[in-house]
């Protein structure tokens, strides 16, 4: 039977991914001075799972980098190696290098093994006591030798005539072998398979009837195999039962001083160890039956390539396909949610076709039947929806490591704390959020946290704290990143921000608008500009990453103290919370997170700019006005300022208000893309189908910003800088 | 039919041997420790068991030892699948009680020709 083993590699990788973070996590967790025994077992464990994965599979440069690293944690298990602060690093900086190859095998691509052989190098020097260059020398072409092609080689002494005639068998099973589940019946089927077998059985042992229990073995046989097998054939039938029998195998016709030398135990010691690639014996081994090869000279030559090919030919499968593994409550409560919406179908469905007479009772049963299907679609939705949800430790995960190596580099002392790890929110959203965490933690890593002495001088703990949390609040998940450092001074970001003309002089900001000048592009407090963070770029880009989420950022901050981010997101980016309006008998979307506020338009506060749009003077903020008719040309004659209402939205840091007819209701709209059904539309982001089936366009506050021009906005910042 | 329980922690793993198994007509029930083989066993009955060594909760070589321990899996064959690396500890399963190992990494072909071997 062929079974195309690639069918499993999308598991094998996604599995083995989270072993490696199992890995990473536990190493972080693990005090070497006084190591856990479970916290090891688990590292053990899931070296040991990608390594027999990745062997199976063909990914033989894992499977081979996994052995050395599962060879010394066994040791560490079992006590005969310690574990010290420089092997941890030694096991993290292997998780790293297992990753990126896992992720180039992933994507069909040899993986580059130069950075593995350096590891593996080290591990050897640790293993062999030796130094490092020592171990060079010595070890590391032996474990170059996969356990996969050694294997391989022996399979071609199978050509090598050990015996034309066949062997003597002499087989004295234990008493008790039975209980193993292994029968002396089973081995003598096999045999008969290699070649023409003869047995006798010595009943001498066999007691009378009355005595005789069922699971003992009483017999002991005498078999002649003959035929032309290799000696290893018929020692591996005896495999299993080694030690529980007394055997001896001895060629038929060949001399009686060739027995002791064919006694089961010497080979399969030496193919047992041979994988280490520490044993002498195993090399020894190899290297005799190759030269014993030598008169067939084809028979290793072709085991040796035979191996490694099929690894490529079966990377069949597309690497691209993305998987989500789902709880089985998940999928359970979907499909218990499929059979509530067949009932329902099934009753209306019985209502429709009885073809009597409509009466009143017939009109409230379909409206029953109707409410009901209502909740049926409802809680299908949801449970959906709840399948695209991970837990947000899937992203947090990431973060004991960052701040372990990022504490190192920077000298400071900082405790890492995850709270709510198991708040879910929907894998896209997920995968968009974790560059701006990432960037955040960063920050407040180098400019938020203060070094040890400076902590101390302040009557601070030294060493700093990092909290993330995540919580859901109504329709949106809350992540906190909160960090107990010195706190964002917002008069020096004002100072910079002016010094860099991003504010004007004599401008002046409140509290709240001083902070949000941290996301303004090309700003930077701190003077010295360190490798991780504060060159500038960053905060704006983390703020658009968000926003794209339809999501906000808040920020809380005191002197000394610390400080909060606080990042509010959908909970899924298939639904968005929607405030419909009409403009010129068409209806539009705007996000709700995006709608600062809603007002009907004073005529003398409007402002028209020479060259420009019109402006809004709201509370002597100047907001320019956007014409969703002239932006997707809908009408040449807008109705009067008087009839219209001004929705205010804000994006990118920058507010614009927009005419419409009339304000709809507020609701929840599935999105669908535009670009993967028709095309992208500038200032559109998706379109959604209204419950009266039309549709209606989702818009893309940012890009109607930008599809107004640069003009009004412009135009609208001179009119703010001169009533200032 | 033949029925198999199929012990492995690895996801893939246990997909693949699954896959095989079944395509070879036997049935088979997965779990993905010990502890959960073990009550799989004890509400079953199943004519081999084939369960990997290391595991979470409960390990091949305790499932085992537990398993003997059952009137009803007293001669049941049990393979273990296991590295080439574990030589002691293929002999820790042995002494435990099981009938056998299949050495990974192996082929679905080498699973079902071992398989054979002990369920004929």
């Amino acid at each position: 039977m062929s079974i195309d083993l690639s069918q499993f590699h999308a598991v094998f990788f996604e599995e083995s991914f989270e072993g490696l973070d199992v890995m990473e996590n536990a190493l972080l967790e693990l005090q070497p001075e006084n190591p856990d025994s479970e916290l090891i077992n688990s590292i053990f464990r899931s070296a040991h799972s990608i390594k027999g994965g990745s062997g199976t599979f063909g990914f033989i440069s894992i499977s081979e980098f996994t052995h050395i690293l599962e060879t010394l944690l066994d040791k560490i298990r079992e006590g005969e190696e310690q574990l010290d602060a420089d092997s941890v690093e030694l096991f993290l900086q292997s998780v790293d290098c297992m990753r990126t190859m896992l992720e180039a095998l992933q994507a069909e691509t040899e993986p580059d093994t130069t950075r593995a052989d350096q590891l593996a190098i080290m591990f050897q020097s640790i293993l062999t006591g030796a130094s490092a260059a020592e171990a060079k020398g010595l070890d590391v072409p032996a474990t170059g030798a996969s356990p996969v092609i050694q294997e391989s080689v022996l399979p071609g002494s199978d050509s090598i005539p050990d015996s034309l005639a066949g062997f003597h068998i002499e087989f004295t099973p234990e008493a008790d072998m039975l209980k193993g589940g292994n029968d002396p019946v089973r081995m003598m089927r096999e045999l008969a398979t290699l070649g023409e077998l003869t047995s006798t059985p010595d009943t001498g042992a066999l007691p009378t009837l009355r005595d005789m229990q069922p699971d003992v073995v009483y017999l002991n046989w005498c078999m002649d195999l003959h035929g032309d097998m290799p000696l290893e054939d018929v020692q591996e039938v005896f495999e299993w039962v080694e030690g529980e029998c007394d055997l001896s195998i001895s060629r038929l016709g060949g001399s009686a001083d060739s027995a002791p030398e064919v006694m089961p135990s010497n080979v399969a010691e030496a193919v047992d160890h041979a994988p280490d690639g520490t044993s002498t014996a195993a090399t020894k081994t190899k290297a005799d039956e190759q030269e014993s090869a030598k008169p067939i000279p084809d028979a290793p030559k072709t085991a040796s390539p035979a191996k490694p090919a099929p690894a490529p030919a079966a990377r069949a499968g597309k690497a691209e396909s993305s998987s989500i593994r789902v709880g089985i409550d998940k999928v359970d409560s979907l499909i218990n949610l499929v059979g509530e919406l067949v009932i329902t179908q099934s009753m209306l469905g019985q209502m429709g076709g009885s073809g009597e007479v409509i009466t009143d009772d017939h009109i409230g049963n379909l409206r029953e039947g109707l409410v009901q299907l209502e909740q049926n679609t409802r809680e299908l939705q949801d449970s959906v929806m709840r399948i695209r949800m991970l837990p947000i430790s899937f992203a947090f995960n990431r973060f004991p490591r960052m701040v372990r190596d990022l504490s190192l580099q920077l000298g400071k002392k900082v405790r890492l704390e995850l709270r709510g790890e198991q708040t879910e929110l929907d894998k896209t959203v997920m995968e968009k959020i974790n560059d701006p965490l990432v960037h955040l933690v960063r920050n407040a890593m180098d400019h938020g946290i203060e070094s040890p002495n400076v902590r101390a001088d302040q009557g601070k703990d030294e060493t700093g704290t990092i909290v993330l949390n995540a919580f859901h609040q109504g329709g949106n998940i809350i992540i906190e990143m909160i960090d107990d450092g010195g706190g964002i001074d917002a008069d020096k970001l004002v100072a910079k921000a002016r010094a860099n003309g991003i504010v004007g002089d004599n401008e002046q900001l409140n509290q709240e608008q001083k902070l949000d000048l941290l996301f303004a592009p090309g700003l930077s407090t701190v003077e010295q500009v360190s490798d991780l963070s504060g060159r500038g770029v960053g905060m704006d880009v983390v703020r658009r990453n968000i926003q794209e989420l339809n999501g906000s950022v808040d920020i809380d901050t005191e002197l000394g103290k610390g400080t909060t981010f606080r990042i509010r997101l959908p909970l899924t980016l298939a639904i968005l919370d929607g405030q419909l309006v009409t403009v010129a008998g068409q209806t539009y979307i705007f996000p709700l997170m995006s709608i600062s506020e809603s007002l009907q338009i004073d005529e003398k506060l409007v402002n028209n700019v020479a060259g420009g749009g019109d402006v809004y003077n709201l509370r002597d903020e100047y907001i320019p006005i956007l014409s969703l008719d002239s932006i997707f040309g809908l009408r040449t004659e807008p109705l009067s300022y008087d009839q219209s209402l001004l929705v205010v939205v804000e994006a990118e840091g920058m507010k614009v208000s927009v005419v419409v007819d009339d304000l709809m209701a507020q609701q929840q709209v599935v999105i669908k893309s535009l670009e993967d059904n028709y095309t992208r539309v500038p200032g559109v982001s998706g379109a959604t189908i209204l419950g009266d089936g039309t549709v209606a366009m989702i818009l893309d506050v940012a890009g109607l910003i930008g599809l107004a021009g640069n003009q009004k906005t412009m135009a609208a910042g001179e009119i703010a800088g001169s009533a200032a | 039919m033949t029925k198999i329980l199929a012990v492995d922690d690895s996801a893939s793993m246990r997909q693949m041997v699954v896959f095989t198994l079944q395509s070879a007509g036997y049935e088979v029930v997965e779990a993905s420790d010990g502890l959960l083989a073990l009550d799989a066993a004890k509400s079953g009955h199943f004519d081999l068991v084939l369960t990997d060594v290391n595991m979470p909760n409960m390990d091949g070589i305790a499932l085992v030892r537990e398993l003997r321990q059952l009137e009803a899996y007293k001669y049941t064959p049990i393979l273990m699948l296991t590295t080439e690396t574990a030589g002691d500890r293929k002999m820790a399963g042995r002494s435990a009680g099981a009938t056998g190992w299949v050495v990974k990494p192996f082929n679905p072909d080498k699973l079902l020709a071992t398989i054979k071997k002990v369920i004929g």
